[in-house]
């Protein structure tokens, strides 16, 4: 329980056997009286059985469906357990769990609280065409909303009862629909958004992408995905 | 002459081609009847291709058969957008299974705590 809710943090992993067991230790040892499910996106590696020896709640897609898939299926097991509160931390470990609870004390004012990055806290920095599109996502999201929110890609965030039963039934599996557009559509929904800033950490596992050519290529799809559901009503 | 003899021929196989398959159950009655459809049209086209000419004349094409090539390349681009629309239904539905699958797994080991 946190602040009264009972809260099931959602962990989407694919192939993260190098850092799945110290994240679920960690929301496990920093969030006691959580649930963790991690939801194994058909990974080829030891994810579930690493996480399930971690002391998570596992449950596994037969094959990959992308992130959007692991977290409808993960607000669909939140939903049917009655759950009042979801968040999504991801599996690499960039996402401190100790900023959880401050999630959820968010929701008391809106309904997807979103952990921000660029907002004050931490110094994470991007340059070239991936800040473009970051600065253009949050200039439109921001309006949208009514409010300042400068990382809408974050994968870290919370949601309240009403939307787990909405993401149970619609969440996008493309890319970038699991952030972007989940946002544009909760916020014509009428639902209130906010953000907390939060300092994201160096990744357990793995290594980020910094091709420049990769970086225009994500600028052409953010701005996609954004003419896309924008248009849809 | 000697073409008209291959788009006869072509045509008539192609109408066979559709038969089998339809006589095999192996195309849903939704695509049977749209590619009945398709043969019936090119059966006499493939016997008499100068048919559509005054249909051609009529819109300013020179000669029927490039109509019958426009139209059969409108008609494929068609078919093939409500191809990609099919794949994508497909996709969501094949994903909305295997949702359900790993959470009635889930829920199952639950019931029965491991062993």
């Amino acid at each position: 329980m946190i602040n009264g809710k009972r809260v099931l943090i959602i962990v989407p992993a694919w192939n993260e056997a190098g850092s799945i067991r110290d994240v679920v230790q960690e929301i496990r040892g920093e969030l006691p009286g959580t649930d963790v499910l991690v939801v194994d996106d058909g990974s080829d590696d030891d994810t579930s059985a690493i996480a399930r020896q971690a002391g998570a709640i596992v449950t596994r897609l037969p094959y990959n469906l992308g992130v959007g898939g692991a977290m409808r299926l993960g607000y669909k097991y939140a939903r049917d357990k009655g759950y009042d509160a979801a968040v999504q931390v991801d599996a690499d470990g960039q996402h401190d769990p100790r900023y959880v609870p401050k999630l959820i004390d968010g929701l008391d004012e809106a309904s997807l609280v979103i952990g921000a990055r660029f907002a004050g806290e931490g110094d994470y920095h991007v340059r070239g065409p991936r800040r473009w599109s970051m600065i253009m996502l949050a200039f439109v999201l921001s309006r949208m909303a009514g409010c300042a929110l400068t990382d809408t890609t974050s994968g870290f965030r919370a949601c309240d009862r009403a939307l787990i039963e909405f993401f149970a039934r619609w969440y996008p599996v493309e890319y970038l629909g699991d952030t972007v557009e989940v946002l544009i559509r909760v916020i014509r929904l009428g639902h209130r958004v906010s953000q907390i800033p939060v300092a994201m950490r160096q990744r357990f596992a793995g290594v980020p992408s910094k091709s420049p050519i990769k970086a225009l290529i994500y600028l052409g799809r953010a701005f996609l995905v954004l003419m896309l559901a924008l248009s849809r009503r | 002459m000697r073409l008209t003899v291959l788009t006869a021929v072509i045509a008539v196989l192609l109408l066979a081609l559709i038969f089998e398959l339809l006589r095999r159950r192996q195309l849903r009655e939704k695509y049977a009847v749209l590619w009945m459809i398709v043969g019936l049209i090119v059966l006499p086209l493939g016997f008499f291709p100068r048919l559509l000419d005054s249909l051609a004349k009529a819109v300013d094409v020179k000669s029927g058969v490039s109509l019958v090539l426009f139209l059969g390349f409108m008609f494929l681009l068609v078919v093939c957008i409500h191809l990609s629309w099919e794949a994508s239904r497909l996709e969501a539905e094949t994903r909305t299974l295997a949702e359900e699958v790993a959470l009635i797994r889930t829920q199952l080991s639950e019931r029965e705590p491991a062993k």
